[in-house]
């Protein structure tokens, strides 16, 4: 079982992103996606920082693959994706289908990111003869659907073939739209949004009329109001045939929580991580995805 | 441009039919299509009947099996496309690769359109899935603007649809999953967003309601403020910890208000711009919503034909259309992008 964490889904200032990094490096995880994945303005990293990032977490000894928008609207967003589609160094993590057209048009090997619609493994089937080599599983699957997926890819021989991903630990990103939410909220159109998603790092929380947490809002994308964590199944995941979990940011809380994961794996332990009260365990255990149900690993 | 109607019913279909529609759309009694409600859809039989009445009348039926196929219940996607080729129907709206391999490699002859839960919003996307399937239509996802659906149609590999009129997502369809987050049921894996088994009205003490989803509370609603149905997208919460660090003690529409989008003005824009179709969606909608939308329509699309230069929407039309939308309050959607 490896470590993966994802792109930061938030809009951190320059200076905390490479800090953030600089960190990651001396970390047990080992892999790494990097990119903005969410909005397209949100330009305070240039191409060239991502690849210097890329370049120092590689020589830390991680695995580094760039990520790219999830939600394209206009010409400029999709040059942007082609350009890093188009770069020898680093595999890609494709989060939209124009991602897949590009590197698969270049001849790479791709991975996909959870808000690529695979939902069996037909759907695989085709992304495999398109260069795909790990996919993560849809956020809203449960083990059992996972299960499913991965006995039907067995049917079609493509086990040995792919590697297989479940986001693990994070706030979950549950919608994408045209408009920005954070700005809404504040009053603000998206055009003169003032970029004020960098004055909330862990995004904007939305609660009911009686104060049950709900959602999250980041700019754009719309996230799970609780802090999924399902980091104790990593045993069961592993015998299902889970490659890696996928562990994503909201603050540096993530390095402990990698290392803690990785020495488990390591030694081949129980990993124990109780769910706090802002924790839920996602889609895994079936049902609805803000849940918090308890089962022992 | 097409006028693509739909139908959640036989006595639908016939009113769409009726009134004026090119096309008309269908699911299948099942999980297989995004509109997936108790008593709406189509059993094989109900779907030859419907397909008899459609041709009859020199209408196309189009049979939508958009959700995304669930591993563990492949066959019921696979037999859903046999039907949909066995009927002869004039297209196949579909979302999921998996399905779509399927339908290109067996059914070569049978049209394929890619849903608008395909989530392609881009010209790459597009070249993939015509390159992949054959597609030869694509519904696009209501999150572009006018001025980004004129650029992608010049560069499309297909035709393009675009949604008219109806309720309005938000988000880029095919990639929301709030319903499955509070209820477990979302339109890519059991076609319902918000479903009508988790939503409770509950009457307050003052004479107003309160509205829930899997218990969540979505809205609250006084005596003299009409409550609407309870999708995620359209409640009102309260914001915390915002940039300034205040908490918003008033609940607001955070996401969006309830509204039904309207671009009867865009037409002559739509058509120049090469736009081939027009969506009306509401297949949970009443026939007599369905009449009603698709005559307005009829008559809006005719009226710009017979005199390009000088359309204008006439006031009845857009009476008529306000009083059948959300809130009774219309927008343009991401077509203006008033938030930019």
């Amino acid at each position: 079982m490896q470590t993966t964490l994802g792109p930061v889904l938030y809009f951190w200032p320059r200076q905390d992103v490479f800090d953030f990094y600089e960190k990651i490096a001396r970390s047990d995880i080992d892999r790494v996606c990097l990119g903005e994945v969410t909005c397209s303005k949100r330009r305070d990293l240039n191409y060239g920082d991502w690849l210097a990032i890329a370049r120092l977490l590689t020589d830390a000894g991680k695995k580094v693959i760039l990520s790219t928008l999830t939600l394209l609207e206009s010409e400029s967003e999709l040059s942007q994706v082609r350009k890093i589609c188009d770069n020898h160094e680093f595999m890609v993590e494709a989060n939209d289908m124009s991602a897949v057209k590009f590197l698969s048009s270049n001849g790479f090997e791709f991975c996909t990111g959870p808000s690529l619609n695979i939902y069996n493994a037909y759907t695989l089937k085709q992304l495999y003869k398109l260069g795909l080599k790990r996919w993560v599983l849809p956020l809203e699957l449960s083990e059992q659907k996972l299960g499913s997926i991965l006995e039907q890819a067995e049917e079609l021989s493509l086990n040995d073939k792919i590697e297989t991903e479940v986001f693990s630990y994070g706030y979950m990103p549950l919608a994408y739209s045209a408009r920005c939410f954070t700005a809404r909220v504040n009053d603000k159109g998206k055009d003169e949004c003032d970029f004020i998603c960098r004055k909330v790092p862990q995004g904007v929380p939305l609660a009911t009329q009686e104060g049950e947490q709900l959602f999250t809002l980041n700019g754009i994308q719309t996230m799970s109001g609780h802090c999924m964590n399902i980091l104790d199944r990593w045993q069961a995941m592993e015998k299902l045939g889970v490659h890696s979990m996928r562990l994503s940011a909201h603050s540096h809380d993530v390095l402990d929580i990698a290392d803690g994961l990785t020495r488990s794996i390591r030694n081949g332990k129980a990993f124990v991580s109780e769910l706090s009260a802002e924790q839920c365990n996602g889609y895994w255990e079936g049902g609805s995805g803000k849940d918090q149900i308890y089962r022992r690993p | 441009m097409e006028l693509v109607c739909p139908a959640g019913n036989y006595p639908s279909l016939k009113a769409a039919v009726d009134n004026g529609a090119d096309a008309v759309y269908i699911g299948f009694r099942d999980n297989t299509n995004a509109r997936h409600f108790a008593g709406l859809n189509f059993t094989d039989q109900r779907a030859l009947k419907a397909l008899d009445y459609a041709r009859n009348n020199n209408v196309r039926l189009f049979v939508a099996i958009n959700t995304y196929a669930q591993a563990d219940q492949w066959s019921r996607w696979q037999y859903a496309v046999d039907a949909c080729a066995d009927l002869q129907a004039s297209a196949l709206i579909a979302a999921d690769m998996g399905v779509m391999a399927y339908a290109c490699e067996k059914y070569p002859e049978l049209p394929l359109h890619l849903s608008v839960q395909g989530s392609a919003t881009n010209a790459a996307a597009l070249a993939l899935y015509h390159q992949q399937f054959n597609i030869c239509r694509a519904v696009l996802p209501r999150v572009l603007s006018l001025k980004q659906v004129q650029a992608l149609v010049k560069k499309s590999p297909v035709e393009l649809e675009v949604f008219a009129f109806g309720s309005l997502c938000i988000m880029a369809e095919g990639r929301c999953l709030l319903s499955s987050y509070v209820t477990g049921e979302s339109p890519n894996t059991a076609g319902a967003c918000s479903p009508a088994s988790a939503v409770r009205w509950e009457k307050t003490a003052n004479g107003g309601m309160n509205t829930r989803l899997n218990g969540v509370l979505i809205d609250r609603f006084s005596a003299n403020e009409q409550a609407g149905y309870p999708t995620l997208c359209k409640g009102r919460f309260k914001a915390q910890n915002m940039a300034h660090g205040n908490v918003h003690n008033k609940a607001t529409h955070a996401l969006e208000e309830p509204t039904s989008l309207n671009t009867l003005n865009l037409i002559p824009q739509l058509s120049d711009m090469g736009i081939s179709a027009v969506k009306i969606e509401g297949r949970q909608r009443s026939p007599a919503y369905v009449a009603a939308v698709t005559r307005v329509w009829r008559e809006a699309l005719d009226a710009y034909k017979a005199n390009k230069s000088d359309f204008q929407p006439e006031e009845r039309w857009m009476a008529e259309l306000s009083k059948l939308s959300e809130g009774s309050q219309t927008t343009l959607g991401a077509y203006s992008r008033p938030w930019q």
